[in-house]
């Protein structure tokens, strides 16, 4: 069945319209408490309707996501939401789709799906909570945990390289790809403001703070005291530049194909010299997603948009142009090619 | 070329005829079979075939396991398998020769293309000495003829290359057997002058090959005879032949269409020996199926599961060892009470096994083969043309009881063909599914009292919005519920609703003797065909036995324990390790007997008379 997309809804919606009715159970001090908050303000400020608007996960801390949104609610198995949710746009491709994974979920076990939903460009809404660690299984180190994370699987220190979830997105094609932090309210809403406006895969990674098993890990560059200093807030047209007092840019370093800090206003260096942002252009966004406190700041906002035509429009792009092409109904198709009719 | 006016010698009649057509992979084995195929239905009589080809895309000429075969059994009255034995043997090349020999009856005619048994090619397929030119060949009714030769000389006059000249050597031949036995031309004429409508020299030289060996056989004085087949006494009405698979998709979109679904959506990982089913359905799109090649077997179920959760029909087919990577998420349609059909082209097992040939050795997985208790209905099919009612059987249940099914079909099946009654399809059963719409008192786990069927709630629908997930949820509300009782209750409600669809399907029938007896030959799948005919043979013997042959799997027919009992002894062939035998044991308590067969072969007719004779005669 085809749902028409539906006007936004006439009556003003308030965040609390898209509570649900269950307990929220993450523990006390979790960061998934304050992305909840961010989306519900995302989907009023957007006026999302509730019967059009459905929330897909796979399994784990975030996953557990949908049951307290009172939109439809899909929660599926480890690692399959990408699917789930590709295969209920073919089934309905103007449902408003939001997908909620982790740094295992949608990078461990569920790494493939992940992969295709963002190369297919799958027109949704996709949140990756990364928090470098397994919550609901009790604390083991992640895909995107750093080299020497102690946890119960790895006593010594876990010895793989991390994964960046950003340049996993960007190198898989991604035409939307974000970063946020779950504790900053404004600029998360902002960012899946954006994402909900873009058309295609929205990939949003939210730096999200696990207050039991790997509580502070990102505190280098969330932390109040540092925050302004080690987070660079990228817009699309304007310079690179961070710090408190805004005079610290990013700038490619001369003959080379890597960035430097570089301080306004020391050595010469002006505003002019600063990059500016360009989220249309993927080398840059690949290159700001790659810098690490405490050398670099870290960069956040919409590192890339570059819209394209979303899987669901080349589909039904081919189902509409072979509608009248071939037997037209059962019968004519069951009568194609060699018949004989014996009399009676 | 004028045709002889000489009376041709009388043809000898024949009830049953199988024949073979081998050669290289590039010899057009398929097409001359086919071609053999529509002259032989053309002609009226039954009909079944199967093709066998190599597992490798492009094996090297010549080689053993390069060799492309083309089975066809046809006759004066009921043909049910692609045969036993072969009464004829064409053989384009050595190779093709020394893989199929051993099927060829004593006696029977072998074809062999003289111009190809040269060194290079005995050696490749691995002959010291020409068979043609020893005694090995001496229990046959050899016809060695330079078919290559006698070719060439047909097609001389076009202009064609060498290459495309030898390539014509396969009509030559098909003209030499449709006179053997009698055929018309005239179909295959029309269907080369269409398939080479862009190159009507070649055409015209593929009809002058063919023309060339029928002539051939008019003419010359062959060591072997020339057959009659009588037409079989059919029922009246449209025939077309069918393979498994293309009836299997016509009974998914006559399913969706009685289910008066306007959406169907198809997700497939590539796999040997189901992709067919992907590849026809893709070429459906004006029937509203939207198709999907997902990244794996994994997310083919889940797009399936995603889509029947938006309100679409959700599909997915797969064999064996695709199914397997798929059962969690089977899982999760059993919990989630959503409609999809999984299809599984059996192929042998385990693990990668023979996924060219076929085996139905997958029923444990489809009745047993998931974590927690996990019902769903299972089906099988048991001919090519059976394959569309059963097709149309998994879309009802699975839409009238929200449930995903599992439709058990095999290689065998998938590729083999016979005619087919084309039903009317405006006479087709219907079905139509029911949206829930109403927000007054809806639960996400509302169930239909009958069925015990959940609501089908979709999204879009206002006022309706629910969650739901793989967590056991509260049967009242649909909450997440770890709560004991509720557990139980809803494992019992899951188990009911599929038991309770014994109530709405057949009773088991006896599908050829009487329902009680000395003996019963219980079967399921692709064996139907050669359990019937031996049944039929042992009958005629006078043997007390029955044959029954089960469709639902899972539920079984409720008069199934009955029927059983009603017989001193129940045996049961498999083309697996005894996997339906304990199945009936377990379920009925029968001291149910295995007779098994894994040799990635169907089973012969001859071996099923001489494995059950000997037991009725123990």
């Amino acid at each position: 069945m085809t749902v028409i997309t539906p006007p936004p809804a006439e009556k003003k919606v308030t965040a609390a319209d898209f509570e649900s009715d269950q307990e929220v159970r993450w523990c006390p001090g979790c960061g998934d408490y304050a992305i909840l908050k961010a989306v519900q303000r995302t989907l009023a400020e957007v006026g999302a309707r509730k019967e059009n608007t459905v929330f897909v996960s796979g399994i784990g801390c975030s996953s557990r996501f949908p049951y307290y949104i009172s939109t439809y609610g899909f929660h599926t198995i480890h690692g399959r939401a990408p699917a789930v949710a590709t295969g209920l746009k073919l089934a309905q491709p103007d449902l408003d789709v939001w997908l909620v994974t982790g740094d295992g979920d949608g990078l461990s076990i569920g790494g493939n799906h992940l992969l295709h939903v963002l190369r297919r460009n799958v027109n949704m809404q996709l949140m990756l909570f990364n928090n470098e660690i397994y919550g609901l299984t009790k604390g083991q180190y992640s895909p995107t945990s750093r080299v020497g994370t102690r946890s119960p699987s790895t006593p010594l220190g876990s010895v793989d390289m991390p994964l960046s979830p950003t340049l996993f997105a960007l190198g898989a094609g991604a035409r939307f790809v974000a970063r946020s932090v779950d504790t900053q309210q404004p600029h998360l809403v902002t960012v899946l403001k954006r994402a909900h406006a873009h058309h295609g895969t929205s990939f949003v990674e939210i730096f999200q703070n696990c207050v039991v098993y790997n509580d502070g890990v990102f505190d280098e560059f969330t932390d109040r005291s540092v925050a302004p200093d080690r987070q660079l807030l990228v817009e699309h047209g304007k310079p690179l530049v961070f710090g408190k007092a805004k005079n610290q840019g990013l700038r490619l370093k001369p003959n080379e194909l890597e960035l430097e800090v570089v301080t306004i206003g020391e050595n010469g260096v002006s505003v002019a010299d600063i990059l500016v942002h360009d989220e249309r252009n993927r080398a840059l966004a690949s290159l700001l997603g790659s810098l690490h406190p405490p050398d670099f700041p870290q960069v956040l906002g919409v590192l890339y948009c570059n819209p394209a035509p979303s899987f669901e429009d080349a589909v039904f792009g081919q189902m509409k142009a072979a509608a009248n092409v071939g037997p037209k109904d059962l019968d004519s198709l069951m009568r194609t090619g060699r018949t004989w009719t014996v009399g009676g | 070329m004028s045709a002889p006016t000489q009376t041709p010698t009388a043809r000898v009649p024949r009830d049953f005829v199988v024949i073979r057509f081998a050669g290289d992979s590039g010899d057009g084995m398929q097409i001359t079979g086919s071609e053999f195929m529509a002259e032989t239905a053309l002609a009226g009589n039954d009909l079944s075939t199967f093709p066998d080809y190599p597992a490798e895309i492009r094996a090297p000429a010549g080689t053993t396991f390069g060799v492309s075969a083309f089975q066809i059994h046809f006759g004066a009255g009921e043909v049910m398998t692609a045969g036993d034995d072969l009464d004829a043997l064409i053989a384009m090349n050595p190779a093709a020769l020394k893989v199929n020999l051993k099927d060829l009856k004593p006696g029977g005619v072998l074809v062999c293309d003289l111009g190809a048994f040269t060194a290079r090619n005995l050696t490749k397929a691995g002959y010291v000495e020409n068979p043609l030119e020893n005694n090995a060949l001496s229990e046959y009714r050899v016809l060695k003829l330079d078919v290559t030769k006698l070719n060439a000389e047909a097609v001389k006059g076009f202009d064609l290359g060498t290459k495309e000249a030898v390539r014509s050597r396969n009509m030559w031949t098909l003209g030499l057997m449709l006179w053997m036995y009698g055929r018309d031309r005239h179909a295959t004429v029309e269907w080369l002058l269409k398939k080479f409508a862009k190159k009507p020299e070649i055409a015209k030289a593929n009809v002058a090959a063919m023309n060339a060996g029928h002539a051939f056989g008019e003419t010359a004085e062959l060591a072997a005879p020339s057959y009659s087949v009588a037409p079989a006494s059919v029922a009246p009405g449209t025939y077309r032949t069918v393979t498994g698979t293309e009836s299997l998709v016509w009974g998914l979109v006559a399913g969706a269409q009685a289910a008066a679904l306007p959406r169907v959506v198809m997700a497939s990982y590539p796999i040997t020996p189901s992709s067919p089913v992907l590849h026809t359905l893709a070429g459906l799109k004006q029937f509203g199926i939207v198709t999907f090649q997902a990244e794996d077997e994994i997310a083919a179920m889940c797009a399936a599961i995603g889509a029947a959760y938006g309100g679409a029909l959700g599909i997915t087919s797969s064999s064996g060892p695709g199914i397997a990577l798929k059962t969690e998420a089977i899982g999760l349609a059993v919990m989630t009470e959503l409609p999809v059909v999984i299809i599984n082209n059996q192929r042998g097992g385990p693990s990668t096994g023979l996924p060219t040939k076929t085996e139905q050795s997958d029923l444990y997985q489809a009745v047993y083969g998931r974590n927690g208790d996990t019902p769903l209905p299972v089906l099988s099919t048991a001919t090519p043309s059976d394959c569309f009612e059963v097709g149309m059987e998994a879309v009802r249940i699975a839409t009238k009881y929200m449930t995903p099914v599992l439709l058990l079909t095999d290689g065998y099946l998938a590729n083999a063909s016979e005619p087919w009654l084309i039903p009317d399809a405006t006479r087709l059963p219907k079905f139509p599914v029911t949206f829930r719409t109403e927000p007054e008192g809806f639960q996400p786990y509302l169930r239909d009292p009958k069925t015990l069927g959940r609501v089908w709630a979709v999204p879009g629908t206002p006022g309706l919005e629910h969650r739901i997930g793989g967590i056991e949820k509260d049967y009242d509300t649909g909450h997440i519920s770890y709560d004991d009782a509720n557990h139980q209750k809803m494992t019992d409600t899951r188990a009911a609703k599929i038991d309770g669809i014994a109530n709405d399907i057949p009773l088991q029938a006896v599908a050829l003797g009487d329902d009680h007896g000395k003996m019963a030959v219980v079967g399921w799948g692709s064996t139907y065909g050669p359990i019937h005919q031996a049944v039929r043979a042992l009958r005629a013997e006078g043997h007390n036995v029955s044959q029954i042959h089960i469709r639902y799997l899972k539920p079984f027919p409720r008069n199934l324990g009955d029927l059983l009992r009603r017989f001193d002894r129940v045996l049961v062939p498999e083309m697996n390790n005894g996997q339906l035998v304990s199945v009936l044991r377990a379920e009925y308590l029968v001291p149910a007997e295995k007779l098994s067969k894994v040799t990635g072969k169907p089973f012969k007719i001859a071996e099923l008379v001489t494995a059950i004779r000997s037991r009725l005669e123990k």
